[in-house]
């Protein structure tokens, strides 16, 4: 999308630079090194953290919030969800600032002229995507957005999760301050997913690079990401790129856009398709392919969110949705290797009195 | 004893009915003896039917016996592999089976430095040394086609009467047959010489890379070591140069119709037909000495005996070509994905082991190059000129009325062979009539019907009981067998449309099966077709062009089968165990060659 650089509220994926992440979160930031790669992901902009901080400014919300965050009794959970319930309420309902909910409309409006297109408001907050603090409670995304009004809606509904109890009390331990931390929104062109699921560029049972994990599902992706249902799991080879495992699951239900009703609906899937993969091999491998391209590109391994759009044609229909750093095996240290080996004669010497399958 | 046997015991093992008497084909060496029962079934051995899937003329035997008695000597008495000694053989309803012979393990440690010593000197100086075998195997080759066999004239030539020669003619004969069985016998010691190192230097470095990556394919491992311009694909090339030759000549229609005959002598006749026969000419030797079938058995046709043969691939190359499809194999593809595998699972790697990547890479590259080539020199040229010598014999011995046919003789072993000369020799020294041709016939004729019952009656994937463990090297290394396939073997037979094998060349292909028991059934496969066969040979390179897929009942990953079939970019699966028993043709078949899996689906 060409969408202009409204205002230092607002910034279109594509138009984005390495100085600008800071400010676009880490969801938002990754969108835009994606397109910078190469990666086809959904048109969409970022609203900056700029406008989140001068919606607190401005709007004197930053105050009311203060005072009731003093009140919190950390480590009380019942108070704790009740104040968080309290400051969410008060974020939702107080108006934008007239300039800022402008520069929100208008860019919305770019992309779609007609006021209806579908979109996804996802929260991207600046801390949350770190490779070393993977702390969720901040993912909330809302799907199926097709008003300038609802988009406004929903931006603010964003920047309330980042009062969840879990994370007013994660900051609290960490003494992070509960107002300094900044939040960015990706608001990005829905996604008619036909299946989508999550990759990984390692196998996250043990860590084996050799290998790309995908989750898949058919419709959006959304209950694979979050574990309500049971995906299927393929597993390819990524060096040469094979298949080398298929698990297909049993899949009831189906998140898909229903454009009639604009909105997301929860779908019974019929019989004779529930136990179909959601990906032919040829899928699967055009999956892991943009995964690895995405691991090389970002130079370590990543859990990379996709789609299929069926409005896309065959081909040019495979997106990705968020790539981000893998975290748990990247952290571990490499192992020194626990044995030495000999080369040459030796080595081959060492294979003929102990082959392979002796050693299995 | 025998009813816990996991496979049957070759002693409860009968041959078919109306094979009876099939041990006299054979020498008393190859047979399981009565007398040593409780030894014999002490031992677990495998059906080499990657090698010899079909039962054996008295004849060829030869090639079992030079060949596996000369893979035993480098490892017994050249190289002492520490602990492993050769491989025993037995012939049994026909088929061969194997069993190789472990060094006992007090024993292995002694045999450490003579190992470094010997075998270490082939590892340094591997190219110098390979050179010489090249110059070696050519100079045998040479000998062998020097041979000549001649029908004994009427007299002994007056000049040798008067160079006081004191010899005659059978003096010779006999000799020219000696020769040619010694110079075999050498061609097999020096298919050997580089062979099982080779294998072993390769083992090393798939080892070593299945412990850095335990799930990596095989076929990743094979495809880094695999060469690009290799020695075997030549015959190939060659008929794909003369297929573009005769498009640019524009001789290509004089080549489509006809006899190869006709066709040869059509070309002759048009404009540019003389420059295209020159380079077919040209290309014959050696290039033609290469045949469909896999160089063990005496009806295996060579090409520059049977014209038809490449003449027929290069109509299917033209037509291609005429299409404007390309026949060019991909080899700057092949380098470039070799290229490609090796840099991304170098970069898995920790620094610390890269560099023994690197080391062992080098070795097994190194190595490699033979295990691909000597196919070429030994299989093909050598054999297509013991094979054609050999005929040209049995052509003379029907001519004085031994045989019906002119290849009989090879229902004739070695040895007898040497008894119908010396007795066509006798006949003709005293004046006399020689026996053979009232005695040969009817035995000739009883062994024919023995073979074909023997034919009838599939070979037993192994016999007696296997280790819990395969832990012998070249088991593994040659033939590809591991636990793993002899539990699918014993597995086989619970889902009957699916069947498991090795996953020896990456992709997905459905068609319809079309089963081959021998090379004389190639020209059935229809494009599109997925090959079944028990074994294939490289050979049948031409016909990879119009299948989707190849299965095999036998076979490792370095197989020949697999090589050719990595290649071409077809998906393959090796080692089935039974797939072309159990495949009917027309059946709808779906082969995955990354897991292994082919399945009826149709």
């Amino acid at each position: 999308m060409t969408a202009a650089n409204h205002n230092h509220y607002i910034l279109a994926f594509d138009q984005a630079s390495e100085a600008d992440f800071p400010k676009m979160g880490g969801k938002c930031a990754s969108l835009a090194r994606m397109i910078a790669a190469g990666v086809a992901v959904p048109a969409g902009f970022a609203v900056l953290t700029d406008a989140y901080a001068e919606f607190l400014e401005i709007s004197g919300l930053k105050s009311t919030l203060g005072a009731i965050i003093d009140r919190i009794e950390i480590g009380n959970v019942a108070d704790e969800a009740m104040k968080a319930a309290a400051i969410r309420e008060k974020i939702c309902s107080t108006p934008l600032p007239s300039h800022i909910e402008a520069a929100i409309r208008s860019a919305y409006l770019e992309m779609s002229p007609s006021n209806d297109l579908p979109v996804a408001v996802r929260s991207s907050a600046t801390a949350e995507d770190l490779p070393d603090a993977s702390f969720a409670g901040q993912q909330d995304t809302y799907l199926w957005v097709t008003s300038a009004d609802d988009v406004v809606k929903q931006v603010r509904a964003c920047w309330a999760s980042l009062f969840n109890a879990r994370a007013i009390s994660y900051r609290a331990k960490n003494n992070l301050g509960q107002l300094e931390v900044l939040m960015s929104v990706a608001v990005q062109k829905m996604v008619n997913a036909k299946a989508a699921g999550v990759a990984m560029t390692l196998d996250p049972i043990n860590g084996d690079r050799t290998k790309i994990v995908i989750d898949s599902a058919f419709g959006l992706g959304e209950p694979v990401v979050s574990g309500e249902i049971t995906p299927d799991n393929f597993v390819v080879e990524k060096v040469m790129m094979q298949v080398t495992k298929r698990r297909i699951a049993e899949k009831d239900h189906e998140l898909v856009a229903d454009r009639a009703l604009r909105r997301t609906v929860d779908r019974v899937i019929e019989p004779e398709r529930r136990t179909l993969p959601s990906l032919s091999d040829g899928e699967v491998i055009e999956v892991a392919k943009l995964a690895k391209s995405l691991e090389r590109k970002m130079g370590c391994p990543q859990d990379v969110e996709w789609a299929i759009d069926a409005d896309l044609p065959d081909g040019a229909n495979l997106v990705a949705l968020q790539s981000r750093p893998e975290t748990v095996w990247s952290q571990k240290k490499a192992q020194a290797p626990a044995k030495t080996y000999a080369m040459g004669i030796e080595g081959v010497l060492g294979t003929l009195m102990s082959p392979l399958s002796a050693k299995n | 004893m025998t009813s816990h046997m996991k496979f049957p015991s070759p002693y409860e093992l009968k041959a078919p009915k109306g094979a009876e008497g099939w041990e006299e084909l054979y020498p008393y060496y190859l047979l399981f003896n009565d007398k040593i029962r409780a030894k014999e079934e002490g031992k677990f051995w495998f059906c080499d039917s990657q090698h010899w899937p079909s039962p054996f003329k008295p004849f060829d035997t030869i090639t079992v016996e030079f060949a596996v008695k000369c893979l035993g000597q480098y490892n017994t008495r050249h190289y002492l592999i520490p602990p492993a000694n050769g491989v025993d053989y037995r012939i049994h309803n026909g088929y061969c089976y194997m069993s190789p012979l472990a060094v006992a393990p007090e024993n292995i440690a002694a045999r450490v430095p003579q190992f470094m010593d010997r075998a270490g000197h082939y590892f340094q100086n591997w190219a110098s040394l390979l050179d010489n075998w090249m110059v070696k195997v050519k100079a045998n080759i040479a000998d062998m086609e020097a041979i000549h066999f001649e029908p004994l004239p009427e007299v002994v030539p007056v000049e040798w009467v008067k160079e006081g020669v004191g010899l005659d003619n059978t003096y010779f004969m006999m000799e020219s047959y000696d020769r040619a069985i010694q110079l075999l016998y050498k061609t097999w010691q020096y298919h050997f010489e580089f062979l099982n190192l080779g294998y072993a230097a390769y083992l090393d470095f798939f080892g070593f890379l299945k412990e850095q990556f335990p799930t990596i394919p095989d076929q990743a491992i094979a495809k880094m070591v695999q060469g690009v311009e290799v020695d075997l694909f030549r015959p190939d090339d060659e008929l794909k140069k003369l297929s573009k030759l005769a498009v640019k000549l524009g001789v290509a229609d004089a080549l489509k119709i006809g006899t190869a005959d006709e066709a040869l002598a059509r070309v002759a006749t048009v404009a540019g037909g003389k420059e295209w026969l020159d380079a077919w000419k040209a290309a014959q030797d050696p290039w033609f000495n290469f045949t469909s079938g896999n160089g063990f058995y005496s009806t295996d046709k060579y090409w520059i005996e049977h014209l038809d043969i490449p003449l027929g691939y290069i109509r299917d190359y033209i037509a291609k070509l005429e299409k404007g499809e390309t026949i060019d194999r991909p080899t700057e593809k092949i380098a470039a994905e070799r290229d490609r595998i090796t840099a991304e699972y170098a970069e898995l790697l920790s620094d610390e082991l890269r560099p023994v990547f690197e080391g062992k890479l080098g070795l097994a590259r190194a190595v490699f190059p033979y295990v691909e080539n000597h196919n070429f020199y030994i299989e093909h040229w050598s054999m297509s000129v013991f094979w054609r010598k050999m005929r040209e014999l049995s052509a003379i011995l029907h001519g004085q009325g031994f045989f019906e046919n002119a290849d009989d003789m090879f229902f004739l072993n070695r040895q007898e062979v040497r008894d119908a000369l010396f007795d066509y020799g006798n006949a003709w020294a005293v004046g006399g009539e020689p026996i053979g041709p009232v005695y040969w016939p009817e035995v000739i004729a009883k062994r024919k019907s023995i073979l074909a019952t023997l034919a009838t009656q599939p070979p037993q994937p192994a016999l007696n009981n296997p280790p819990e463990v395969i832990t012998e090297p070249f088991t593994i290394m040659l033939w590809g067998i591991t636990s793993e396939s002899i539990a699918r073997w014993l597995d086989g037979g619970s889902d009957k449309s699916k069947l498991t094998g090795m996953a020896a060349s990456p992709g997905i292909a459905e068609g319809r099966a079309r089963v081959i028991r021998s090379a004389d059934e190639l020209d059935l496969i229809q494009e599109g077709e997925i090959l079944v066969a028990p074994v294939t040979a490289p050979s049948w390179a031409p016909v990879f062009g119009k299948i989707r897929a190849t299965v095999t009942d036998i076979g490792g990953m370095m197989s020949h089968a697999a090589i050719v079939c990595r290649e071409y970019g077809l998906p393959a699966v090796t080692g089935t165990g039974n797939a072309s028993s159990t495949i009917k043709n027309g059946q709808m078949l779906r082969v995955d060659g990354a897991t292994g899996e082919v399945r009826i689906i149709g």
